[in-house]
């Protein structure tokens, strides 16, 4: 079984992005789960969303301490949250930064803001730190993240998503 | 049939599409609302034919879900929490008047202090109210019960109440079959009531002052109704498994048969359980888990021929009777002699992962104390 942990800030998408996450690995054939951090989301502050993904049926009913992989939509949360918390040995990090020095080799940033400002004109991050995920990690199949964006955000919006995943995911 | 990766909210929203009530008398609360707001959709697109009243309180749902199911239609609603805690007056109106309403509860704590996350308390404090009480493991499980409630009251005359954990399950998505309406219709057709309905060409009335001569008999009817369901819910829930291929029941016994230690378990925590049992089972551990699906009726002879191997029993309950333990513990003490150890979880959403599950199976192999808090900070006195 896979874990992912989701830290973002509360109006970035990252409930959105583990819940399209989950979809997309489901479209790829396996089972997956994902839930928000059961806490009150106000905008702006922390909040966390969690995806499993296994082979079989998921009966795993609490948070996710001890993630193989941690997705952070937004690197001043690194001074907040203990996004490092529970990290498995091989698991690794994917940050929205513009960084590209990082203090440990399992961090992997990617300037998901300017790729969403270039494609989407908007600094929404969520979705394009899917493409970069399914690159990173091959547990998901991009095919499977466009497929879930578009159906998750019809018409444009859906494309212009779809566009910057790619990008993302070709940057990696 | 279609499987959709969906919230448990969700999954209760589509049953209740397919099972066609004609009223839906609902107030939206945390962690239920997203179902409101579905069904005031389906309403809106014309995807379900019902009347959907936005009452002004939780009180008025459950007095407006009276009304319509007094006139012999099919109703729904659905709350949580302090909601469920404002209709309690009129639960018990709707058990005794045999009205098989179907209401799903968002099971979260009671404040104070204020808690919008998960326990079981809400809907256990109801439990005498004469209504069926069915507590679901997963978002399927929330789908399925939805439908066999119907059946059930509809034959039973008495209301259901489906109970779902807030947040664990109502915010978290899963797959999820959503059943063909060919097949729903061939399980649940329309409801056709037969006895006692408001109809102005053959007028009566109900809910009427009863004097001291009937109301006694009026209470032995609920209780013998409740007993009775017993044999209803087991027939309902094979047909269901008939058509549908997925099985239930008043209880689910997983690797019960050797086990000598039987935890005893209502809705998500159950899962969990099962992981920790898996994993106890391949280093040799001979643990089991009765997963109560049914808490009313309470199915005490299932119960009972479950766990009649085993030595010891621990249950978890996410209820605490002050000074008595978890609410399941005492239905069980009070109906089983078996050696039997009660554990407080969860209270308020404090998460249950599986170093819980051990220290709970660790705690009844070496027992310090008949009832413990698990996971009580600063400890227990």
């Amino acid at each position: 079984m896979i874990e992912i942990r989701f830290h973002g800030r509360g109006g970035q998408g990252a409930v959105t992005a583990a819940e399209i996450l989950a979809k997309a690995a489901f479209e790829d054939g396996n089972y997956s789960q994902a839930f928000p951090h059961f806490g009150v989301e106000r905008r702006g502050a922390p909040v966390m969303a969690f995806t499993r993904i296994n082979d079989k049926p998921i009966l795993s009913r609490y948070q996710i301490y001890d993630p193989d992989y941690v997705i952070v939509l937004d690197d001043g949360l690194v001074e907040v949250a203990d996004v490092f918390s529970g990290l498995k040995d091989e698991g690794s990090i994917i940050i929205n930064t513009q960084n590209e020095k990082q203090p440990k080799d399992c961090i992997y940033p990617i300037d998901a803001t300017g790729i969403a400002l270039e494609n989407l004109g908007v600094p929404i991050i969520n979705t394009v730190l899917l493409g970069a995920f399914a690159k990173h990690s091959g547990e998901v199949s991009l095919n499977s993240i466009i497929k879930i964006i578009k159906e998750t955000f019809p018409g444009k919006i859906g494309e212009k998503n779809s566009v910057a995943a790619k990008v993302a995911y070709d940057s990696i | 049939m279609t499987i959709k990766v969906m919230t448990a909210n969700k999954a209760i929203s589509e049953a209740v599409k397919l099972a066609k009530p004609q009223v839906i008398p609902v107030y939206p609360i945390t962690p239920q609302t997203s179902i409101s707001e579905y069904l005031a959709q389906y309403v809106a697109d014309g995807d379900l034919d019902a009347e959907y009243i936005r009452v002004e309180s939780e009180h008025s749902a459950m007095s407006a879900s009276m009304g319509a199911s007094g006139t012999g239609v099919r109703v729904f609603t659905a709350t949580s929490s302090q909601g469920l805690m404002y209709m309690h007056e009129v639960l018990y109106a709707a058990a005794g008047m045999r009205l098989p309403i179907v209401m799903a509860d968002a099971n979260r704590a009671i404040s104070a202090p204020l808690s919008i996350w998960n326990d079981q308390q809400d809907s256990i404090v109801q439990r005498d109210a004469g209504w069926l009480q069915t507590y679901v493991e997963n978002g399927q499980d929330a789908l399925d019960s939805i439908l066999m409630a119907y059946k059930i009251s509809e034959k039973v005359l008495l209301p259901s109440m489906v109970c779902l954990d807030g947040f664990i399950l109502t915010h978290t998505v899963e797959p999820v079959e959503i059943p063909d309406e060919s097949q729903v219709k061939k399980f649940l057709p329309p409801y056709k009531p037969k006895h006692a309905f408001l109809d102005p060409d053959w007028s009566m009335s109900l809910g009427t002052l009863t004097d001291p001569e009937y109301y006694m008999e009026a209470r032995y009817q609920v209780e013998e109704a409740m007993e009775k369901s017993i044999a209803i819910i087991n027939k309902v829930t094979k047909e269901f498994e008939d058509i549908f291929g997925r099985k239930y029941g008043l209880t689910e016994n997983y690797m019960c048969d050797d086990a000598d230690i039987i935890l005893i378990a209502m809705g998500s925590i159950a899962s969990t359980i099962k992981e920790v049992i898996n994993d106890l089972r391949a280093k040799g551990e001979k643990i089991g888990l009765l997963k109560l699906r049914s808490y009313r009726p309470f199915p005490v002879k299932e119960i009972a021929e479950t766990v009649k191997n085993a030595k010891k029993l621990a249950v978890l309950d996410k209820s605490i009777l002050f000074g008595m333990g978890g609410a399941i513990y005492n239905d069980i003490k009070s109906k089983l002699d078996k050696e039997t150890y009660g554990f407080i979880v969860g209270l308020g959403g404090r998460d249950i992962t599986p170093k819980e599950i051990n220290e709970i199976i660790e705690k009844t192999k070496s027992p310090v104390r008949d009832i413990t808090w698990i996971g009580l900070k600063g400890g227990q006195q």
